[in-house]
């Protein structure tokens, strides 16, 4: 008798009437432990129940409340649908074990959702969930999918599940599609399997070999872009110096201050936007003119005021900007507080811009390299193109010449300074994005900035530029190896045994103005 | 030590001939004692340094409205030692031969610390020092509330390595390179050797102060990753390099689900200059977070919001340990019935007190506290969901038996 109950019971769990009941016994799992939320997870995801799918955003947007062991959804019983008060009750708290068994319970319930964007993320989730059971569902999905980059995706999706499925021919399939992906996450799921499939090992390791031969450009590539990255932070930096000290000579130590004005400058456009929203995107590019006159501005009252008095005497020059630095620094401090400040980053400089062959790009990098050269063109139309720029070098080449044919020096080196100090404001705002705002901002780019323009050629804008980039790619291949503390040690005695050659940098000034 | 302020002046003026008791002498009686306030209020440690500065100072206000201690006001002492490791030990110098100070509080970085330590012990002074560090380490003359290493580091990976942490086996150890990092790394390296993860599934690196270019490390990292087996990373990075330091794992798209990043120095205080939304999910290990619940922390919140007059400044674990301290050195000057250095010293052993974090906390004679474990994620709005915590207080080991030459040593 008790067989047969035990048989019937046996035979009503396998019936569909039942079946469909799998939602209502996964859910009150949802409110255990880390492992049972897991094992809930998953067992709604299998489900394909279309009542999960709402109960599982919640819980991964902390929307799905708890009250004890029952579980509330948009002020109702998530089990029943009826109407429930959700006073007291708390988001359901998961963990990082719980919100990996949801990427892929989501992946799986949206492989088929209308929106591209979302199979596209569905694939990927699916991708890193690794389990066998995903294979009917995305070849399902690849058989309808229409929109070419959502089905190479799934497609990977598709190979990654084949290589846990029990069969060894799926299993090859799968190992042979991988093969031809470039990323280091199928890379990853190659060896994993490699662990668990001996047999496999001879096809792994071709699949692997033929990644890494892909992945060897790729990381060339990635390495250049991060040495250019860093190329054009020195490049950024080093700009201004470039023309107050390359151009006239003049040993400013609170080069670093002006652009840490500009940081400053750019937080502070930032919160005069905060009430005004659709213009607070665009903050950062209102900041770069705004940092040029503060910082500019600063220049021409610290050129006016005391380094005119100290011409032809570098030593004081040199002591007196490093106090007037240090003043600076003490000043933003009491005006902002010690503490860092948050300057935002807008959405189109966030996250990463992936190029063909798996090459992956950071936004705001990117960005900061087209805004220095951008600020580099401006330099140099500044110097070549304009009247001022032709009375300051006028004014370089030999001042008392340029002042008997009417220029008017004091003012001149006003400007130049102002200029130079301008463009150092500017950096600040890019340095505002990848760098922290806090007073010492400065501080940590003078000693780079003096080598860049010393490495590069004194007064030679050109030598600016190839000795930033040269630099921050050197600096970045020698990382890897080397570590990041030896790298910039390994650096700084590369241009030791540089300048002990050349002692005039990569391009010397010819000409009488480079003898006087 | 109830009686208020005014009533206990009232009693004193009074009646001169009234004897008190000898632990009570009156409030105007006396000297103020001075405390010592050790800690950056510039350069790269500031972002950490300054709230523990403020929770001293909040500390000792709060002490002399409960009518101070031995019957003597509390004067705090501040200096800023600007995150200039040598600077330290002549400020700590300053604090003991000038203004005579007779406890100080302070120190975050482990060079700080070794830096003002001949100091403490040539003078005889006395030092709290509220961070977790790496151990080895226990100078008569100081007082460590913070956690060792098998009181945050061990249990940290630990927790990384089982089911609930994601079952790591290849570890990426990241840390700023100074004495702290580079000594938790190697007790590190030598507890997963233990564990059976060979060298080969364990990276090291370590950056400047201030680092602010992570993209060829976090890409190594991804690199690293790639091996097949599955990754965490144990950050040891200090002060503000955390920032662009976060924002790079955010934009390379490193998710806590694939790679999660447990830190050792990130707390509230960190986050809040950071945009948490891409870093859901990435741990940090503490013995106390701002969301632990009950009344101890609540009535340690309260307090901390009506000193700072800022509904948006966080608590933190070091400034827990610095409240705990605090109150531990007070309870320990009424015992002892003087602040001289080597009465406290006795007095303070074996002294507990509920702490914040809701486990009562006992000072050993290894000067270190009993504290739990606790590991949370970060969530959207920059607190943590403490998803794992030790059900008890559990003894500091200052000498890790995983350093060899120092492990036959005990507190």
């Amino acid at each position: 008798m008790t067989r047969i109950l035990v048989l019937l019971a046996f035979l009503a769990s396998a019936l569909p009437a039942a079946a469909q009941d799998a939602f209502l016994d996964a859910l009150p799992g949802l409110a255990g432990s880390f492992g049972a939320q897991a094992e809930a997870v998953e067992r709604l995801g299998a489900s394909g129940d279309p009542r999960a799918l709402p109960v599982l955003r919640a819980l991964s947007d902390g929307r799905l409340l708890r009250r004890d062991a029952a579980l509330l959804l948009n002020g109702a019983d998530a089990a029943t649908g009826a109407p429930a008060d959700a006073a007291g009750a708390e988001p359901v708290r998961i963990n990082n074990r719980v919100r990996a068994a949801l990427r892929g319970a989501l992946g799986r319930l949206q492989l088929v959702s209308a929106n591209p964007d979302e199979r596209l993320a569905a694939a990927d989730a699916v991708f890193r969930s690794r389990s066998a059971e995903n294979i009917p569902g995305l070849e399902a999905a690849i058989a309808r999918e229409t929109v070419p980059r959502v089905r190479d995706r799934q497609a990977l999706a598709l190979a990654a599940s084949r290589l846990v499925a029990a069969d060894p021919g799926i299993k090859r399939q799968g190992i042979a599609t991988l093969g031809e992906a470039s990323s280091e996450d199928a890379r990853a799921l190659l060896l994993e399997a490699r662990a668990a499939n001996p047999e496999l090992a001879a096809e792994i390791d071709a699949a692997v070999a033929a990644i890494d031969g892909r992945l060897a450009f790729k990381r060339a590539a990635e390495t250049l872009f991060q040495g250019l990255s860093l190329g054009s932070v020195l490049l950024l930096a080093a700009l201004g110096l470039a023309i107050t000290f390359g151009v006239m000579g003049v040993i400013n130590m609170a080069h670093g201050e002006f652009v840490m004005l500009g940081a400053y400058t750019t937080f502070v456009v930032q919160e005069a936007l905060r009430g005004i929203p659709w213009l607070l995107p665009w903050s950062l590019p209102l900041s770069v003119p705004a940092a040029f006159l503060v910082a500019g501005l600063a220049g021409a009252a610290l050129e006016r005021g005391l380094i005119r008095h100290l011409y032809g005497r570098p030593l004081e020059t040199l002591l007196m900007t490093f106090g007037v630095g240090m003043i600076l620094q003490q000043a933003v401090r009491l005006a902002f507080g010690a503490q860092n400040r948050e300057v935002l980053s807008p959405s189109w400089m966030q996250g990463t811009l992936s190029l063909p062959g798996g090459i992956l790009i950071t936004q705001n990098r990117l960005w900061v390299i087209v805004f220095s050269l951008l600020v580099l063109g401006l330099a140099f139309a500044a110097i070549r193109l304009t009247r001022f720029g032709l009375e300051m070098r006028a004014v370089v080449q030999n001042r008392r010449t340029a002042a008997t044919m009417g220029i008017r020096t004091g003012r001149v080196d006003a400007l130049t300074f102002a200029f130079g100090s301008g463009i150092a404001g500017m950096a600040g705002v890019a340095l505002s994005q990848i760098d922290n705002v806090s007073p010492n901002l400065g501080t940590g780019y003078i000693i780079d900035s003096f080598m860049v323009v010393v490495f590069g050629g004194v007064g030679s804008l050109v030598g600016t530029l190839v000795g930033a980039m040269g630099l921050g790619v050197l600096n970045k291949v020698i990382e890897p190896w080397a570590g990041a503390v030896l790298a910039k040690v390994a650096v700084l005695v590369v241009i030791m045994l540089f300048i002990q050659r050349r002692p005039r940098g990569l391009f010397a000034l010819r000409g009488r103005a480079a003898e006087a | 030590m109830t009686l208020t302020l005014t009533r206990r002046a009232a009693l004193a003026g009074l009646g001169g001939a009234l004897a008190l008791p000898a632990i009570r002498p009156s409030f105007a009686q006396g000297a103020p004692i001075k405390v010592g306030v050790l800690h950056s209020l510039s350069g790269t440690m500031a972002i950490s340094e300054t709230a523990l500065r403020d929770t001293v100072l909040m500390m000792v206000e709060w002490a002399n409205s409960q009518g101070g201690v031995l019957g003597r006001r509390l004067e705090a002492v501040v200096v800023d030692p600007a995150s200039n490791w040598p600077l330290f030990a002549e400020k700590a110098r300053e604090l003991l031969a000038v203004s005579k100070v007779d406890v100080t509080f302070g120190c975050w970085t482990s060079v700080s610390r070794k830096s003002v330590l001949p100091v403490f012990e040539e003078l005889n002074g006395l030092l709290f020092y509220p961070v977790q560090y790496e151990g080895e380490e226990q100078s008569r003359n100081v007082f460590y509330t913070g956690a060792a290493p098998n009181q945050q580091a061990i249990p940290a990976v630990e927790y990384l390595m089982g089911k609930d942490g994601g079952e790591a086996r290849r570890i990426a150890l990241l840390g700023t390179d100074y004495v702290y990092p580079r000594t938790t790394n190697r007790i590190l390296r030598a507890y997963l050797n233990s564990k059976g993860i060979a060298d080969a599934d364990i990276m090291e690196e370590y950056t400047p102060f201030g680092h602010s270019d992570w993209q060829g490390i976090v890409s190594r990292v991804k690199r690293f990753a790639g091996e097949g087996k599955r990754t965490a990373i144990v950050s040891t990075i200090n002060g503000d390099a955390n920032v662009p330091f976060y924002r790079e794992l955010g934009n390379q798209g490193i998710k806590a689900e694939d790679i999660p990043c447990v830190a050792f120095s990130v707390g509230e205080e960190e986050l809040a200059g950071i945009d948490t939304r891409p870093l859901v999910g990435h741990l940090a290990a503490w013995n106390y977070f701002m969301s632990v619940p009950g009344k101890p922390n609540d009535d340690f919140k309260a307090m901390w919001r009506a000193y700072i007059r800022n509904d948006r400044r966080v608590t933190n674990d070091p400034m827990e340990a610095t409240y705990t301290g605090f109150r531990m050195w007070l309870q320990a000057v009424a015992k002892a019935g003087s602040t001289n250095v080597d009465p406290v010293r006795e007095a303070m052993y074996g002294q507990k007190v509920m702490a914040p974090c809701g486990y009562e906390e006992e000072m050993r004679r290894n000067h270190h506290l009993t504290k739990p474990v606790m590991i949370g994620e970060v969530m959207e709005n920059g607190q943590f969901n403490i998803v794992f915590k030790t059900p008890d207080a559990i003894p500091a080991e200052n000498w890790s038996p995983f350093i060899p030459e120092n492990a036959s040593r005990r507190g």
